[in-house]
Formats: structure tokens, C-alpha cells, sequence
């Protein structure tokens, strides 16, 4: 016998109702010597009070409703042993409606195994669970072609199906590890070799258990980097025990840590554990632990804890791929409650992205998800949330939303087209001080003859932004206005030469943007902006820098309209794919909630816009009473 | 990391999650093998405290071994230990079969104690490999008013995130030992020290696997006499954990029925 591996591998068996999984389970369960002396007997006992034939699912369906109806309602877990090592094997229902039930059981499984009726083929709750499965981040995947003794053991009906599971599967990126062609109702390729007659003898691979005894578990995240959610502090007695499950990487006593979102660092004092025979000096993922540290500082169940490099992800917005179990649709600006490992938060739907067909991958984008539907959704929230990407940390890229109290939906993070905001959320520097300047705001002001003040003007790209910019600034400076035009071009050959277009730069090109207008506005000038500016986080970081000076002027026109005016050809290239996350082709653009103005250039020409901006510079910056330098206008 | 203390870290994770999050809470102890399990890892979970109440529903038919030991270790360990009594069986629900009705009166005394104290949260040591209405347990199991399990509803439970709301007069159970199996719990006895009823242990060939009232429990034949015995015959055996059980054997929906009226 080979040797017995001590760890235990999670499989769920999934797919289309009725298609034989309970049954399948309870065979290997009897044929693996995995039952106890009479549940055979019992089971045998309730089929006859039943006047039914033998019922190998009653082993798993214990429910009376489920024997009943002779379905599973819920997920079920027993254990089973193969050569190599203990298995648990989780039952699933395959109905439609008990979507919340499959998922349940589904989630925490290393493995899954895909249960398709030949007779049958794959059906709309066979490529459902698949991508489910997928989704839950399960990669490895064994399918059972069950009731091969309704084909006559057919190779070509096992062929034909094999073939479309492979398909299905390779949609996802996923390699099934084995097909095996079974029979649970006889037995044959399920712990035993062949059919009755060699009917079978055309298949030369593994049976299914030992398909299975090849399972591996799931990687612990060991060298990810550590991310620590708290659960609670506790002070039990002298001490203030920061407590949580590490869910990545290691932590030793004496690393410095930082804690997400509060952005505060503290020295790890001890690892505490009831009952260890010598101090702890060490712990790694999986592990329930408590920590103290080294400063009192206030800290919080939510906050999750990290080395200072490889900090989590701050975003008050990212994108999720979720499944839906709520009862009603859900749909751009509903309102959730959502959790991230430890930390609970209020959540707005910004947008429904796309809709996935899961039987056929399509997607389309018609607004609303429907219960036990999957999409492509943008959450915002209306506090910084800690998150990594899933590809970069599935225990930490998840998040889960409830209405109410109930738990009606769950999704995997990606950050793709949004910006880690930590940086600009961070003053790096803290050894200074704002000096009061001795001539005020005010002064400036009445010696200029207007407000000081920033127009940000926001658009997607062929708005316009930097046409108008450029007209008003020669407007207001024949009006006698001290005004500046700055432009995402000429900032970038100097002040941003550094910086690319990824998220991360965008984002911090507009926070220097903002910085240096807010200067030029205190100095008393009127200063235009004009960067497409797509993130709202950003913006809204801008009118935190300066918010009496913030004047944020939407310049709005359809993705439509920009394409065709497309003046520089960069539409046209992003369509082509020269162009990696361009505005509103394969980044995203977030229109202004409540801007100070709105400039319509996609119903009004040039002079029109222009007029409505120099009415609301007139209306809202000019001191009328005084107008000392009227005089230039007549030059 | 081991086995043991994967199961050891996911139950201390579920304890501090139950009790961070539903208050008042207590744990549920018979002074069986599971349940001394549980005070153990609660102990682990909050550094050597248990800081909720710890319940014992007396039906007065108990092993006598029990209560000593129930006693002492109250004492050694310093826990808030809370008794209730069973009303007779006679006010039980006469439709029941023999033993599940005597089963009754534990779901019945535990209902006075938690309308009494208005826990939102009781603690249970139930493990899914003993029964198969257990192995379909969720780890937060929301109970009806009246106690009652609505196993055809049960709420969407994963990545560790728990429904944790509880409509009024309704309570939660908490199930922080679902995924061990009989022998995890041996093995982490056997490991951890822990103390048990000196019942588990066989004498004169035979021994109890499980442990209910004394009038429908009946031992199974054992020469298991030590832990290391015990651990060795779970590994072989094909007798059922729960087979000295009266109440699980008398009609197929037994147990169904006692759990869907507020049994463990």
C-alpha cells in the first residue's frame, strides 16, 4: 500500500440535477468500505417502505423532503478513504434553485468533480456549476460520464460527450485531470475496473476512485505576502490581544507592521498562545493567532495587518465578478452591505458591467443580474476598503454582499482600469508644518479684481476640454484676468515626465496636477485644468486639497460623439488595441456626481459652451463692484 | 501546520467570529467527549478564558460519572456554569417515538434557558460525520423561535462569512466542531491532554462511543481501554459512532424531527 498522505482533499461533486451525483457517492462510499455496519440495511429498509428499488442517493439525502422528492435540497459532506488519502467529498444539489446551496458547498472544496449523463450531455446546470466552480477559484476539475450502461457503454456516446466537458472546460483555462466513463447504478469504473462482457474494455484509464486518490489539496498561500484581518481585541487581563487568522505569508515576532486602512505602523511585541510550552516566535498562514504590540495605538476589527512592502490594495472603488442569490435583481445604484474577511462596509453598485450567459459565455449588458446569475459588477464604497486583486491574493480579493442580514451574493475583486489610492492617501513626509502667509486670500483677491480659483474641467477624450480651456483663458485674460491653462500635455514633458499611463500613474499625475493648481489659486490666479481626469476618487482628492477654490465643470459628450471627432486618432487606435487602457474603450470613465457645472459640447457648438463657462466665471469669480482694470478690455 | 491544527485554527476562528459578533452567547457543555472539546478550544481561542456562560441542561437521568467530573473541571477552569432542568416527559410530544421523545426534554430545557437569558448565539459540539441531518448543517445555523431547525431554508454560508442576524426571539447555534470527524477529536485529546468521562473507556469489554441519558444509551462490545486503544479501534471500525443510541434507530425520520425541534 502506498504510503498514506495525512492531508485531507476537499471534493465537490457538481453538476445538472438528476444526472446521478448523490447516487455516484454513495456507491463510492460502499465500495471504498466507507459505510457503517447496517446503513446498507437502513437504506434498503426505507426504499421498501417505499416500494421502490434500492436508492443508493438515500445514503447522502437525508432529509425527508429530499428523499421524498428523491432530490438533494442541500449540500452534504461524508468522508471517504482511497489508497493514498482521506477524502471529503461534499454532495451538491443540482436544481436551479438551490444555486445558494451548490455555492455553499462548493466553496471551500480543493477539487471538483463533474458528473454529466451521457444519455444526456452537458446541460444548463453542468456548465453553470463548471463556471461556478471556476469562479470559486477551483482549478482542478475531474468529470465522471455517469450512466454509461443506459448507452450500452458506448464509446462514441462517451466520446461525444468527453469531447463537450473538454470544450466547456477549456473556455474557463481549465484541463480536466481525468475523464472517466462510469456506471454508479452497476458499479462499473467506480472503484472496479470494466463492465459485465468487457463492455467497456475500450476505456484504458483510471477508475474513479483512483482519479481521485490523484487529487491534490489546494496550496496553503504561504509565500503571498502576509495579510492579517483582526478579529477583535480582546483584554482579558493586562494584556491587549490583537486577534485573527493569518489568510497569506508569515509573521515573526519584532516585524514592523502596517495596518490598512488607517495607515499606522507598530512593532509586533509577542505572538500569544494559551497552553504553548515555549514563547512563539513565528506564525504563518492558516493560523488563528494574537498578537501585541509594541505602541498602544487605537486599532479596530476590519483592519487587516501587512509589512510595510507589499501593503494591500486602498481603493474606494474595484470591480467584482459575482454570483447573485438575491431574491430581487440587482442593479446600478442599489445599496449593500458587504464584507472583506473581517471587515464590514456599506457598498453602492456604481455600475452593472456585463450580464454572463453562462451556458454559452456570452455577455451582454442590459443593466440588471437576476437571481443565480453571474456579472461583471463596479462597487463603490463609501470608505477606503483594504482588497487585493484575487490573481494576486484569492483569501483576501473577495468580497461577499448582504441585504439586510442575509448573504445574497459574493464576487472576486480585480482592479483592472481603477488605482491603488494608497499613495495619494499617504503623506510620506510628517516633519512639517503649512507656514500662514501675511497676505491673505482676500488682498490678493481685491488687487486682481476676481477670485482666485481652480475650473477643473473633466471629460472623456474629443470632449473638447482642451479647446475650451484654451479659448477661455484668452476670454478671461483680455477681461483682465490673471489665468493659467494647465494641460495633460505640456504637464506631462515636465512636472509628470515620469509617470505612464497604468492606473497608478494616471492617478497620481492628477494628485501633482491638483497640488501645483491649488498653489497657482492661492497665489491668486484663476487656474483651468484640462485632464480627462476618469476617476472620481481623484477628483474628489483634488477638491479635498482646495475645496473653497474647487470649481469641477463637467465638459460632457458621448463616447460616440468623441469617437467621431476622435481629433488626434487615438480612438481609432485603442479600437485596434494600440493603446492599453484608454478612456472609455478599455478603461473607464466616472462621470461627476454633483458638479459645480455642466458644459453640454455634444447638443451646443463652441461659442455656445464657451458662453456658458465665462457666465459662470462672471456669476461666481468676479468682484463687480470694483473692476479696476475694466479699461484693458477696451484696447 | 498538522491535521489537528487545521481543525484547531478554523474552530478557534469560528469561536471568536460567534463571539464578536452575537451577544449574549453561551456554549453548550455535556461533559461529553465534543463538548469538553469545545470548552478546551474556547480556552485556546480567548487565552485561557471563556468568556460567555457555560450551559448544562440536567434531565436528571444522566450517567452519575457525569456530574462529577462536570464539577470539578467548572471549577479548575473558572467557568461561568449555568444548569437548567427538563420539564417530564409527559408534556413531550406524544407522537415521537420512545427514546426521541425522551431526547425531547433536552431541546425543551434548553428553550427555558435561552427565552430565560435571551442568548442570540448557543455554541454546540456537533460534528457532521455522526449523523446524516448533521452533515447537513450549516456552521451558523439560524433556529426558529421555537428552537426549530428549518433545514429546507438554510442561508448561503461561504468563505467563512456567516449569516449572523437573528430576527427577535430567535437564536443562531454555532457549530465551531462540524468538520472534525470522531477520531480528529481522539487524536486531539489524546495530543491536548484533555480530560474525559471515565465512561469512553472500556471495562469488562465493553464501552460507551457516545454519550446520552443512561436510559437510552446502551455501549457497544471494546476492549478499548486507553487513548491509544480507542484511537486505534476508530480506525478499523465499522460500527457506527452513534449506534448505542436508542433515539437514532427507533424510525428514519427520528432524529429529523428532534432537530427540527430545537435538538442539538
Amino acid at each position: 500500500m502506498a504510503e498514506h498522505d495525512p492531508q485531507t482533499v476537499k471534493v465537490v461533486v457538481v453538476g445538472h440535477a438528476q444526472h446521478g451525483k448523490s447516487t455516484l457517492i454513495g456507491r463510492m462510499l460502499a465500495e471504498t468500505g466507507g459505510l457503517a455496519e447496517g446503513r446498507i440495511e437502513a437504506v434498503r429498509a426505507m426504499c421498501g417502505r417505499r416500494g421502490m428499488p434500492f436508492e443508493w442517493a438515500f445514503l447522502l439525502d437525508a432529509l425527508q423532503a429530499e428523499r421524498e422528492q428523491g432530490l438533494s435540497i442541500d449540500t452534504t459532506q461524508t468522508r471517504l478513504c482511497t489508497e493514498r488519502r482521506a477524502l471529503v467529498i461534499i454532495d451538491t444539489p443540482g436544481h436551479r434553485e438551490f444555486v445558494r446551496n451548490m455555492i455553499t458547498g462548493a466553496a471551500p472544496a480543493d477539487a471538483a468533480l463533474l458528473v454529466v449523463d451521457v444519455t444526456e450531455g452537458m446541460q444548463e446546470q453542468t456548465r453553470r456549476h463548471a463556471y461556478l466552480v471556476h469562479l470559486l477559484g477551483i482549478r482542478q476539475v475531474a468529470v465522471a460520464v455517469n450512466k454509461m450502461d443506459l448507452a450500452d457503454f458506448s464509446f462514441t456516446a462517451f466520446a461525444d460527450v468527453a469531447a463537450d466537458a473538454r470544450a466547456c472546460l477549456a473556455e474557463l483555462g481549465i484541463l480536466p485531470t481525468h475523464i472517466v466513463p462510469l456506471s454508479a447504478q452497476t458499479g462499473d469504473n467506480v472503484a472496479r475496473r470494466g463492465a459485465a462482457g468487457g463492455a467497456m474494455d475500450w476505456y484504458e484509464g483510471m477508475t474513479l476512485v483512483q482519479a481521485l486518490d490523484q487529487l491534490a489539496p489546494a496550496p496553503r498561500p504561504t509565500d503571498l505576502p502576509l495579510r492579517l484581518p483582526i478579529q477583535d481585541i480582546y483584554k482579558f487581563d493586562q494584556r491587549r490581544i490583537i486577534a485573527g487568522r493569518i489568510e497569506s505569508g508569515r509573521l515573526r515576532v519584532g516585524d514592523t507592521v502596517l495596518l490598512s486602512p488607517s495607515n499606522k505602523t507598530a512593532r509586533v511585541s509577542s505572538i500569544e498562545a494559551w497552553g504553548a510550552a515555549q514563547p512563539v516566535l513565528a506564525a504563518a498562514t492558516g493560523q488563528s493567532i494574537g498578537i501585541t504590540l509594541d505602541e498602544q495605538i487605537f486599532v479596530e476589527r476590519g483592519e487587516v495587518i501587512s509589512h510595510l512592502e507589499a501593503a494591500p490594495v486602498l481603493s474606494t472603488v474595484f470591480r467584482a465578478r459575482l454570483f447573485w442569490l438575491g431574491r430581487r435583481p440587482l442593479a446600478a445604484g442599489d445599496r449593500y452591505k458587504a464584507r472583506l474577511n473581517t471587515a464590514e462596509l456599506q457598498l453602492q453598485v456604481q455600475e452593472v458591467e456585463t450580464v454572463i450567459d453562462v451556458a454559452d459565455l456570452s455577455a451582454r449588458s442590459d443593466g440588471v443580474v437576476e437571481r443565480n446569475g453571474v456579472a461583471e459588477v463596479v462597487l463603490r464604497a463609501r470608505s477606503t476598503v483594504v482588497l487585493d486583486p484575487f490573481t494576486a491574493n484569492p483569501a483576501t480579493g473577495r468580497v461577499v454582499l448582504l441585504d439586510d442580514d442575509d448573504i445574497v451574493g459574493g464576487g472576486i475583486i480585480n482592479m483592472r482600469g481603477y488605482p491603488d489610492q494608497r499613495h495619494a492617501l499617504t503623506v510620506k513626509s510628517t516633519n512639517i508644518t503649512s507656514v500662514d502667509h501675511r497676505v491673505g486670500q482676500e488682498s490678493r483677491s481685491l488687487v486682481n479684481g476676481h477670485k482666485s480659483g481652480i475650473l477643473w474641467l473633466t471629460g472623456l477624450s474629443g470632449a473638447g476640454k482642451t479647446t475650451l480651456a484654451l479659448e477661455l483663458e484668452q476670454r478671461l485674460f483680455r477681461k483682465g484676468y490673471q489665468v493659467f491653462v494647465l494641460d495633460g500635455d505640456n504637464i506631462r514633458h515636465g512636472l509628470s515626465a515620469d509617470l505612464g499611463f497604468s492606473p497608478d500613474d494616471r492617478a497620481e499625475n492628477i494628485r501633482r496636477v491638483g497640488e501645483v493648481a491649488a498653489l497657482f489659486a492661492r497665489a491668486g490666479m484663476l487656474v483651468i485644468t484640462a485632464f480627462i481626469s476618469p476617476y472620481r476618487s481623484d477628483r474628489d482628492r483634488v477638491r479635498a486639497i482646495a475645496p473653497d477654490l474647487f470649481h469641477e465643470i463637467y465638459v460632457r459628450a458621448d463616447l460616440a460623439t468623441c469617437e467621431a471627432r476622435d481629433p488626434k486618432g487615438l480612438y481609432k487606435k485603442a479600437r485596434r488595441g494600440e493603446i492599453p487602457d484608454f478612456t472609455g474603450i478599455s478603461a473607464p470613465y466616472e462621470p461627476p456626481g454633483s458638479p459645480e457645472l455642466v458644459v453640454d459640447t455634444g447638443s451646443q457648438d463652441v461659442a455656445q459652451s464657451l458662453a456658458v463657462l465665462l457666465d459662470y466665471v462672471e456669476t461666481n469669480l468676479a468682484i463687480k463692484a470694483k473692476a479696476p482694470r475694466a479699461g484693458r478690455e477696451r484696447r | 501546520m498538522d491535521h489537528l491544527d487545521a481543525l484547531e485554527s478554523q474552530s478557534v476562528y469560528v469561536l471568536r467570529e460567534a463571539f464578536s459578533r452575537l451577544k449574549p452567547i453561551a456554549l453548550l457543555w455535556s461533559s461529553g467527549k465534543d463538548s469538553t472539546v469545545l470548552v478546551w478550544l474556547s480556552r485556546k481561542a480567548f487565552f485561557g478564558h471563556v468568556p460567555f456562560p457555560v450551559l448544562h441542561i440536567d434531565t436528571g437521568t444522566q450517567f452519575p460519572e457525569t456530574r462529577p467530573f462536570r464539577d470539578r473541571y467548572a471549577k479548575e477552569w473558572g467557568l461561568d456554569l449555568i444548569v437548567g432542568d427538563c420539564p417530564p416527559v409527559e408534556e413531550m410530544d406524544p407522537t415521537l417515538p420512545p427514546a426521541a421523545r425522551l431526547a425531547a426534554r433536552k431541546s425543551a430545557g434548553l428553550r427555558r434557558l435561552i427565552e430565560r437569558h435571551g442568548f442570540v448565539g448557543v455554541v454546540a459540539g456537533i460534528r457532521r460525520d455522526e449523523q446524516p441531518t448533521r452533515a447537513k448543517e450549516r456552521v451558523f445555523s439560524p433556529r426558529g423561535a421555537r428552537g426549530g431547525w428549518d433545514s429546507r431554508d438554510q442561508p448561503p454560508e461561504f468563505w467563512d462569512q456567516f449569516k449572523t442576524g437573528v430576527a427577535p426571539g430567535a437564536h443562531l447555534r454555532v457549530h465551531p466542531l462540524l468538520h472534525w470527524g470522531e477520531v480528529d477529536v481522539w487524536r486531539y485529546i489524546r495530543r491536548e491532554g484533555i480530560p474525559v468521562v471515565e465512561l469512553y473507556f472500556a471495562r469488562a469489554g465493553r464501552r460507551y462511543r457516545s454519550l446520552g441519558d443512561s436510559d437510552a444509551t446502551t455501549p457497544i462490545a471494546s476492549t478499548a481501554a486507553s487513548l491509544d486503544e480507542i484511537i486505534t479501534e476508530l480506525e478499523t471500525t465499522r460500527v457506527a459512532e452513534r449506534a448505542g443510541r436508542a433515539m437514532d434507530h427507533e424510525a428514519e425520520d427520528a432524529v429529523e424531527r428532534l432537530r427540527g425541534g430545537g435538538y442539538m
